[in-house]
């Protein structure tokens, strides 16, 4: 691995992500789906019937199906940005001049890959605290864990992130961002069965979560972030059998993820990043 | 030489040598050591994809400071070889060295300059932009970048567009623009795949100046193209690849030292007999061609000719073409040649 190369290659790719204004149409479309959010949510406070522990476990539903779409969004950014980042390049040529020089393949994948991770990172910490602030703003209400909601959306973006930049080794852009965005639903849809199962004390719908967490853990790091997103414990305990009718959403974590489900998010993107290296080498230029 | 195993391409890891003894190398001139060692030497390489062949034994020798011309028809594995030379490709099997390194060696790449035939560049980035770019991949000490950089914008042409897009630029000058990123860092050695297929005829031209010139500072020309009579121009040596196999190397020298003479002469039915004293003769309409004459026996000739009572109109070399000698070793019809050279220029040809 050369260190040198792959800052070089990760510079480029920023580089591009700022000349291009990637960046700035997507912070441009936040401010306006911050602004909108934040404005329904205060309206929505307004007008409740609703009061204590159960006006903030509906805000918190809001605000959990509010970050579904923007993790959605997030995921679309980061496939899209992805799937066109090695395979049109290596047929268009572009990377020929780059590959003669010394560069190594892993640098161009590693490189291009940190470069993209850094700009849906940023991206998503950056908006993801500006619509928790918004909602506290209009609402007042407070999750339980708003400065880590961000991150686990930050994580999940990236295992999705990695897949599509892996698949985009091999196959055409089109197909490897839709994969991506393909998984992102089936892992979510994973999850819920996994999350019925427990409810249900179900071991297939259980194993099947647990298959699909391994298979592509974002749904991990999505739980993790619902479960950021949520009131504290106390505000559920206060609102006693009306929290009950939320456990069974599929909009309700309940507990955070276990270490060990994160540690594999992280082993995953490793793991992954080296099949993407060796397919990358494998492939003919 | 032993020639050493290509085992990898671009992950095979570098050698030990380092930016100081690459900086020593590019002063041949000086090191006798370098010079000894060829630019590229090949011992049967060989690339297959599948059950197709597209190298099927590349055995070939490029001395250092020579331009050295690597011809042949579509599909006869040009490309293929300067992939496996630069490491852009692994060969199934074979061995070779570019310059006295083992293939896909990336310290080595900082001494190879390199136009793909397939040339393409970021074209959101400026044409200056895009030359600081490779002189940081090829670890030019950021100290030499604006001087390389103006000079290699200032030698292909484009010094007045050096601040616009690439994307704002024409196919040839984009191809003019990676004749620049290859001449970056004065590389030992220098591959050129194609660098004509997109210029106009001034653009030719500027490129066998440039030519000219990295063979008067001593650097290695590595040059694939189809443009025969471009390659007759340029280049000391040309090897002939067929079917993925070299079938001959040839001096451009001995295309001339083979040559004849070319003479309209009138006045004089015993013409044929005084010029077969110099040489084996032949008619080709009006013209008496003596073939495998010597320039120096030229004025012998002519005088004879004149003193014989002839009257001599013209005197043309009637040299072996590269495109003749190219049809004659692949046996193709003259229209194969077409395929071999596709855009040839034909005010270069007889």
């Amino acid at each position: 691995m050369n260190r040198g190369a792959i800052g070089v290659i990760a510079r480029l790719t920023l580089h591009e992500a700022f000349r291009r204004r990637l960046l700035w149409a997507l912070v441009g479309l936040t401010l306006l789906l911050v602004a909108a959010t934040g404005w329904l949510f205060g309206k929505a406070a307004e007008l409740s019937p609703l009061e204590g522990g159960t006006q903030q476990l509906v805000l918190s539903q809001l605000l959990v199906m509010i970050a579904f779409m923007f993790s959605f969004v997030l995921t679309m950014t980061a496939a899209f940005a992805a799937s066109p980042a090695i395979g049109p390049e290596i047929e268009n040529g572009l990377l020929l001049a780059v590959l003669a020089r010394p560069v190594r393949r892993s640098d161009v994948l590693l490189g291009r890959w940190l470069g993209l991770a850094l700009v849906v990172v940023a991206y998503a910490l950056a908006a993801g605290y500006m619509e928790i602030g918004a909602v506290r703003l209009m609402t007042g209400y407070a999750p339980v864990d708003p400065l880590v909601a961000p991150v686990y959306l930050a994580g999940e973006t990236l295992i999705l992130l990695t897949l599509a930049i892996v698949f985009s080794t091999r196959i055409a852009p089109v197909a490897s961002g839709s994969i991506a965005v393909v998984g992102f639903g089936l892992a979510w849809m994973g999850g819920v069965a996994g999350g019925i199962g427990d409810y249900l004390n179900n071991d297939a719908l259980r194993n099947a979560g647990i298959v699909a967490h391994l298979i592509l853990p974002s749904d991990t790091l999505w739980r993790g972030a619902m479960y950021a997103l949520e009131p504290p414990p106390d505000v559920l305990t206060a609102a006693g059998s009306q929290a009950r009718i939320f456990t069974v959403s599929p909009f309700f974590a309940g507990t955070q993820p276990p270490l060990a489900w994160l540690g594999w998010c992280a082993v995953w993107i490793v793991a992954t990043l080296a099949i993407g290296v060796l397919l990358l080498r494998r492939r003919e230029l | 030489m032993a020639v050493a195993s290509a085992d990898g391409t671009d992950d095979s890891g570098g050698s030990a040598s380092s930016d100081a003894a690459g900086r020593a190398i590019a002063t041949p001139a000086t090191q006798t050591t370098a010079i000894e060692i060829p630019a590229i030497e090949t011992r049967e390489l060989r690339k297959q994809f599948g059950r197709i062949v597209a190298l099927a034994g590349l055995t070939m020798t490029v001395r250092r400071g020579e331009v050295f011309g690597f011809l042949g028809p579509n599909g006869a594995g040009k490309t293929t070889a300067v992939k496996l030379l630069l490491g852009l490709s692994a060969p199934t099997t074979g061995a070779g060295r570019v310059l006295g390194a083992p293939l896909g060696d990336l310290d080595t790449r900082q001494r190879i300059g390199y136009l793909p035939e397939l040339f393409r560049y970021q074209g959101w980035m400026t044409a200056r932009e895009v030359l600081a770019l490779h002189c940081e991949l090829a670890r030019l000490p950021r100290s030499s970048w604006p001087a390389g950089i103006d000079e290699a914008l200032t030698l292909v042409g484009l010094a007045d567009r050096s601040n616009d897009r690439v994307e704002t630029f024409s196919k040839g000058m984009q191809q003019r623009l990676g004749l620049g990123v290859a001449l970056l860092g004065r590389p030992e050695l220098i591959v050129l795949d194609e660098p004509t297929s997109a210029l106009d005829p001034v653009g030719r031209q500027d490129v066998r100046a440039i030519i000219g010139a990295l063979r008067a500072r001593g650097a290695t020309v590595f040059l694939n193209s189809h443009l025969l009579t471009e390659v007759e121009r340029v280049c000391d040596r040309v090897a002939i690849v067929d079917r993925g196999r070299v079938v001959a190397e040839l001096r451009m020298a001995e295309l001339v030292e083979e040559g004849g003479v070319r003479v309209l002469v009138t006045g004089l039915p015993a013409a044929g007999a005084i010029a077969g004293r110099f040489g084996p003769i032949r008619r080709d309409g009006e013209w008496l061609v003596v073939d495998s004459i010597a320039d120096d026996k030229v004025p012998a000739l002519v005088a004879e000719l004149v003193a014989g009572g002839g009257a001599v109109h013209a005197v043309v070399p009637a040299h072996h073409t590269l495109e003749e000698r190219f049809l004659s070793l692949l046996g193709a019809a003259p229209g194969a040649a077409q395929d071999a050279a596709p855009s040839e220029n034909p005010e270069a040809r007889p």
